[in-house]
């Protein structure tokens, strides 16, 4: 990899974890703005897709979950549905229901996951304690359902692998009543700060035409004021029986998508209210025999946007070639649309704004022309210095500070 | 090693968080611990941001061949002595990844590469929960 | 826009396909050789606005396989574009991502586990696999060998 030694490059990571890649982030910067970026993934490459053909097809949900710790359930539901295409099953009701309330449970605490991420990185570190201490109760949900707090491997070609148990559905609509109102309090906190308006507002555009272009999906799309759901669009699981609505903002910025996301946790919450309510009995699974010859996709909303699995059979009991596209692999190249022109400070907010994942903060190093003169605190001071000067703008008296 | 050594490293330890190639599942059990409802910096226990600083590293995942020279390198600029905690099945023998072709091997052979004196540590589990990583760290100090 | 006036519309490109398959009700494969692929998917992008997801290679016994996904969402179906690169010893097929910016991360990873080179791809080097791994070996290939089971 060549870098040029005329202009500043700033490097992030290698080391950053960002989604299921760790990635390399090169900047080239004149002055405080940045002019080119260039990423370099392949440290978290694992071959998953090679591992796939070697596994029996009820061996590979197993695999997949592991893909990205906090997709678990929809990687494996993408490939479920597509084996399920293949092979003509249609899932029992109640399985098509519990998928469902897992899928959206897991929106819910990745959602709320993000949003104390980026009060991280730009200096809010009471969102952050907030955020991952509301995000408890839900985990607990999941470990109550599944039996474990991500990883939960509950699909399987054919319906899922363990029920809800009807006990304990009036507690879990306790605990939903619970969480939905801190969620309140947490929204409210975030959206209605005017520090966090002038913060965020502005920062980071990403253009419709440029979202088309680089085919983003998910919140990332829709924050842009691309109106596109899968979930919506082709549902599957209860997604279709079920009443709510997909969230859009036009302005194309960090605080859009930032909205986006909390809005759309008040939407998963109703959805998984209105399932458990609905919630049909009869079994969880139907028996499958074989999986014939051929080929087909199958795609679910993950928290991050679209995951799409193409899965192609000879008629034997393993996948001949099982293609994954996870929804960041589209959503990172966006960086250059959305990085060029900003301002440094604003960058690690930017590459957060997409979800991928937390500290990266703690990996970033600066380097003018080949010497380091910063590094990741720097970047982060920085930011945060942001944080603080627009508080002095607007009138904000000094509180005490979290270190 | 001598006592003070021993007295510096098992006192409030504080730790860098490497990930070698895990899914993030891991990971965020790990920043989980240092958040209310765990909250390990109560007892002195600190996610530093370099591995100059650090008494312990929390690598996760098995060892990916592009991020193995990293680690590598991670582990040399860390400050002796020093705890390796090997965090999920990954990180403690590859896991389900262990056929794949871009796949360098578990943590404990890659570090034992550059120093077979290496103290390494391995908390099972997929992924382990707070409660069983808090205990494997005070456990693991406990016996050195 | 239903599904008929759907079929209209591909009609209009159909010297350029081989055949169009209809696998199910809301899956649809438009087989080609692979001279035709760019126009093809540029028809699909630019004229039908359909959405990008993403391109799958696969190494048939025979040829190699590139087949490009398409999500026309309004009628909630996948149109993939199958193409066929007869040529083992030297595979090569035009890229997409002169218009398509987000197909270039994947023709990429494609150039690294098949070996198929893109022609005018504006930013080809490596980018999933190791900076020490050694050139022409491409792993998921038929032929690469896997390591054996513990």
């Amino acid at each position: 990899m060549k870098i040029s030694l005329k202009k500043p490059v700033l490097a992030i990571g290698p080391l950053h974890p960002l989604q299921e890649e760790m990635e390399f982030f090169q900047l080239t910067v004149d002055g405080e703005i940045v002019t080119d970026i260039d990423v370099r993934i392949g440290y978290n490459h694992r071959g998953i897709e090679k591992i796939s053909e070697t596994l029996q097809f009820d061996q590979v949900p197993y695999l997949i979950s592991r893909i990205c710790g906090i997709c678990s359930a929809s990687h494996p539901l993408a490939f479920v549905q597509a084996v399920e295409e293949l092979a003509g099953i249609t899932p029992p009701d109640r399985a098509r229901y519990v998928r469902t309330i897992i899928n959206e449970l897991e929106r819910i605490h990745s959602h709320v996951l993000w949003v104390g991420l980026a009060g991280h990185f730009i200096g809010y570190d009471t969102v952050f304690m907030w955020a991952w201490k509301y995000r408890e109760p839900i985990l607990d949900i999941l470990e109550k359902i599944t039996g474990n707090r991500n990883n939960y491997g509950n699909v399987k070609v054919g319906g899922c692998r363990e029920d809800i148990d009807d006990s304990i559905i009036g507690e879990m609509l306790k605990e939903l009543d619970k969480i939905e109102k801190k969620m309140n309090m947490l929204t409210k906190a975030v959206l209605d700060d005017p520090i966090l308006q002038a913060r965020l507002k502005g920062v980071g555009i990403l253009t419709k035409q440029d979202a088309i272009r680089y085919a983003v999906t998910g919140p990332t799309a829709r924050g842009s004021g691309v109106d596109i759901d899968v979930r919506r669009d082709d549902p599957y699981a209860a997604y279709g029986e079920l009443d709510w609505k997909v969230i859009t903002q036009p302005e194309g910025d960090v605080f859009a998508k930032a909205v986006v996301r909390l809005l759309e946790l008040f939407e998963s919450i109703k959805i998984v209210r209105q399932a458990l309510k609905k919630l049909p009995g009869g079994p969880i699974a139907v028996e499958v025999k074989q999986i014939p010859a051929g080929e087909a996709t199958g795609h679910t909303e993950a928290p991050r946007g679209e995951t799409f699995h193409y899965v192609r059979s000879d008629g034997g009991n393993r996948p001949v070639r099982h293609k994954v596209r996870a929804p960041s692999y589209v959503n990172v190249p966006s960086f250059k649309a959305s990085c060029i022109g900003t301002n440094i400070s604003d960058v690690t907010i930017t590459l957060a704004a997409v979800d991928p994942c937390y500290s990266c903060t703690e990996r970033l190093a600066v380097i003018g022309g080949s010497k380091v003169t910063y590094d990741g605190k720097e970047l982060l001071r920085l930011s945060r210095g942001k944080t603080e000067q627009l508080k002095k703008q607007l009138g904000f008296k000094e509180g005490f500070k979290f270190e | 090693m001598s006592f003070w050594k021993k007295f510096g490293l098992k006192k409030s330890p504080w730790v860098f968080h490497v990930n070698t190639g895990a899914c993030n599942n891991c990971d965020i059990e790990i920043v989980d611990c240092l958040t209310p409802r765990f909250d390990v910096e109560r007892f002195g226990v600190k996610l530093v941001g370099s591995p100059r600083h650090a008494d312990a590293l929390l690598v996760t995942g098995g060892v990916t061949a592009q991020a193995l020279p990293r680690l590598q390198e991670v582990y040399r600029q860390a400050a002796k002595p020093c705890v390796v905690f090997a965090i999920g099945a990954c990180a403690c023998d590859s896991g389900i990844f262990m056929p794949g072709y871009h796949m360098a091997g578990p943590v404990d052979k890659v570090i034992k590469e550059i120093d077979p004196n290496a103290i390494i540590a391995y908390v099972p589990g997929c992924p382990p929960k707070p409660e069983a990583m808090i205990s494997g760290i005070v456990t693991a100090l406990k016996a050195l | 826009m239903d599904y008929e006036q759907l079929k209209e519309k591909i009609n209009t490109i159909s010297d350029m396909l081989i055949k169009v398959e209809q696998t199910l009700p809301k899956r649809l494969y438009l087989l080609c050789e692979s001279e035709n692929a760019y126009k093809v998917s540029k028809f699909l992008f630019e004229d039908l606005k359909a959405r990008f997801v993403t391109t799958t290679g696969i190494d048939s016994d025979d040829c190699y396989e590139i087949i490009y996904h398409f999500a026309y969402d309004q009628l909630s179906t996948f149109i993939n574009i199958k193409t066929f690169i007869r040529d083992r010893n030297k595979p090569q097929i035009e890229s997409i991502a002169p218009f398509i910016p987000g197909a270039e991360w994947i023709e990429r990873e494609i150039h690294d586990t098949f070996g198929i080179e893109f022609n005018n791809h504006p930013n080809m080097r490596r980018l999933i696999l190791a900076d020490d791994w050694p050139d022409g070996k491409c792993p998921l290939k038929k032929d690469y060998e896997f390591k054996k089971l513990r």
